[in-house]
């Protein structure tokens, strides 16, 4: 069966993000970008599938800048084996996404799409259960654990009160949570074979989708600087301190 | 001109640095103390396909430059792997190269692939007790007999000769008294490492431990001419032929362990409080890294410069040694910057930056002094009289 497997162009997770100065977002410019973590996640989830046999194809999919490219060819470094990027300079919410995502499944007939389950830069948390209800597809969010189970899926989810698990009929969209796998890096062969594996690039509007943003963004601000905590020397100085200072308990 | 790096490049370094990421401070401080070739390290880059990286395709290599393998490396040392890393897999990214340009095809597909899988470990038999940097009087004779040579002789400072399966051996064929030139009359071997003629003497150094230096006395040690590459008598100039490639990688390894010295020192001097604020906000302390910071930066595009030189086919033997010259010192003083700035703790091995003093040494000596590179750039760059 045929994969498909969104990947978002992100600030890297080791960039101390800087809010810009006229605070309608954070400092992208010069500073690091990589792909989402979650979605090396699921590019690892699926490069396993195909190893297993059960997977042919893998798709990775990036809506963003020409330069979100990047991310596509470390998809394809990682084992994917074609990229597909939708082009488009300026904000991607994620119905947008969703909506781009739709289009292209229903281009390429994938019988499941495995997608990060938010980006590291908004914490949307949205894109794959948008994705889901869009096509009417089952879902299978946070996933800690994937299998494939005659002609379904069964997913192990991370859900507040424990683990669930749910049996998904395919096609289906399953959302990775951090402890679904470790992605590997790149070997130096497939870092060079990756370099000869086809990206096409399509902009929205030939998919049909308008990416117009819904949502206009009032104010980005730095969270509030942490104070410096207080040491206590017994346990009935923390609950006094909890009791009447905090007021928590 | 274009200074950035290309995608592969970029991917490359990001690799090669997620890879030696599994390999924390807590692993080489342990072999540093304790000893012992760091197999795991070297089996993970072979894996992961990086020793082949200058070996062409068709033998199991990506066929990359200089260029690529000198990012390698320098990542390598940065992430605190430092030499001891770096050593332990150098040789098998550029020393077999006079068997990519000399060697028969038959020897290639015997050659390359053992090494470019990491299935063969080798060493580099060169230098000598009697003859350091003055090679072409070296004293190690290979004596035709028949189908084979008979080696017999003495090699010093010989890395991982403990671990080593093989040897690229340098020998003479011809009393140099016979040649015309002392050049002529050497001849270069890659051939098994015969510990029964051969024995391995394990040298007590100042650092990097890990990665052994040696003597080996060789007795009667054979070799099938099979194993002899290129033509009889014109070893010595397969070997130059790789000397600014080499030094190219010796610069980006000290590059990178000055960087990995200079990131602790930052590190400690933005954290450290005396006094109230923290230490880095002293111009005392903050100076001499923003320092390091340049002189790295520097000496890191000499080395750039002298790998696409030589990747392009054009002469780099002055970008090379400037950029061994630059590097190493650039390097050393980082490396010395960072013990201060630590103070008392920089003496303290937990804090790594001593092990990398002791490393950064290294680069500093060897391959070739930064006397003799002085020399070389004064003579050759400059028209100067030779002085030696």
């Amino acid at each position: 069966m045929k994969l498909l497997v969104p990947v978002k162009r992100v600030v890297d997770y080791n960039v101390k993000v800087r809010v810009k100065a006229d605070g309608t977002g954070v400092e992208t410019a010069n500073v690091k970008m990589s792909m989402n973590p979650f979605d090396e996640i699921a590019v690892e989830e699926a490069v396993r599938l195909k190893e297993k046999g059960i997977a042919t194809e893998i798709v990775a999919v990036s809506a963003g800048p020409a330069a979100a490219q990047e991310q596509i060819r470390t998809a394809l470094a990682m084992g994917a084996d074609r990229g597909i990027l939708v082009e488009h300079d300026g904000v991607l919410e994620p119905l947008a996404v969703a909506k781009i995502l739709k289009a292209i499944v229903e281009k390429e007939g994938p019988q499941l799409v495995i997608l990060g389950k938010q980006a590291i830069d908004d914490d949307m948390n949205a894109t794959g259960q948008m994705l889901a209800a869009l096509l009417g597809w089952p879902q299978g969010t946070f996933a800690s654990r994937v299998e494939p189970a005659d002609g379904a899926l069964k997913v192990t989810r991370e859900v507040d009160g424990g683990l669930e698990t749910v049996q998904l009929r395919l096609p289906a969209i399953v959302t990775t949570d951090l402890r679904l796998n470790e992605p590997r890096y790149a070997s130096l062969p497939n870092i060079m074979k990756a370099r000869k594996k086809p990206i096409e690039t399509v902009k929205p509007a030939d998919l049909g989708v308008d990416v117009t943003p819904r949502l206009s963004v009032l104010k980005v601000e730095e969270p509030p600087k942490r104070q410096a905590g207080k040491k206590v020397a017994s346990v009935q100085e923390l609950v006094e301190k909890l009791r009447n200072e905090a007021k928590v308990i | 001109m274009d200074f950035a790096l290309t995608p592969e490049q970029e991917a490359i370094r990001e690799g090669v640095a997620a890879l030696c990421a599994r390999f924390d401070d807590a692993y080489w401080l342990a072999k540093d103390r304790e000893g012992g070739f760091p197999h795991e390290f070297h089996r993970a880059v072979a894996e992961a396909g990086y020793l082949g990286i200058c070996i062409p395709e068709e033998y199991g290599g990506s066929g990359l430059g200089i260029t690529e393998a000198a990012l390698m490396m320098e990542a390598i040392a940065a992430s605190g792997a430092g030499m001891s890393g770096a050593t332990a897999v150098h040789l098998n990214i550029f020393g077999l190269h006079p068997v990519v340009v000399h060697g028969t095809p038959e020897q290639k597909r015997r050659m390359l692939p053992p090494i470019a899988r990491g299935e063969v470990k080798a060493c580099f038999g060169v230098t000598e007790p009697t003859t350091g940097l003055d090679t072409t009087r070296l004293k190690t004779r290979a004596e035709r007999r028949g189908d084979r040579y008979v080696v017999n002789g003495q090699k010093v400072w010989i890395s991982t000769a403990q671990v080593a399966d093989n040897i690229l051996l340098l020998a003479r064929t011809t009393p140099v008294e016979q040649c015309r030139n002392p050049a002529d009359g050497i001849s270069l071997f890659y051939t098994r490492l015969d510990r029964a003629r051969a024995s391995v003497r394990e040298i007590e150094k100042m650092g990097r431990k890990a990665v052994d230096s040696n003597e080996i006395f060789f007795e009667d040690m054979e070799v099938p001419e099979e194993d002899r590459i290129g033509e009889e008598g014109k070893g010595f100039r397969y070997i130059l032929h790789g000397l600014n490639p080499e030094r190219v990688l010796i610069a980006a390894e000290a590059v990178g362990i000055g960087r990995a010295a200079l990131r602790r020192a930052a590190d400690y001097a933005r954290e450290r409080v005396v006094f109230g604020r923290p230490i880095g906000q002293n111009q005392a302390v903050q100076h001499p890294l923003a320092q390091d910071w340049m002189a790295l930066e520097a000496a890191w595009l000499m080395c750039l410069q002298a790998a696409w030189r030589y990747d392009q086919g054009l002469d780099c033997g002055a970008q090379a040694n400037a950029a061994k010259y630059l590097a190493a010192e650039a390097g050393l003083k980082a490396c010395q910057n960072a013990i201060m700035t630590h103070g008392g703790f920089g003496y303290a091995r937990e804090y790594h930056v001593e092990r990398f003093l002791r490393e950064a040494m290294i680069p500093w000596i060897a391959p070739v002094s930064p006397n003799l590179i002085c020399c070389y750039i004064a003579e050759r760059v400059l028209g100067l009289p030779k002085s030696y």
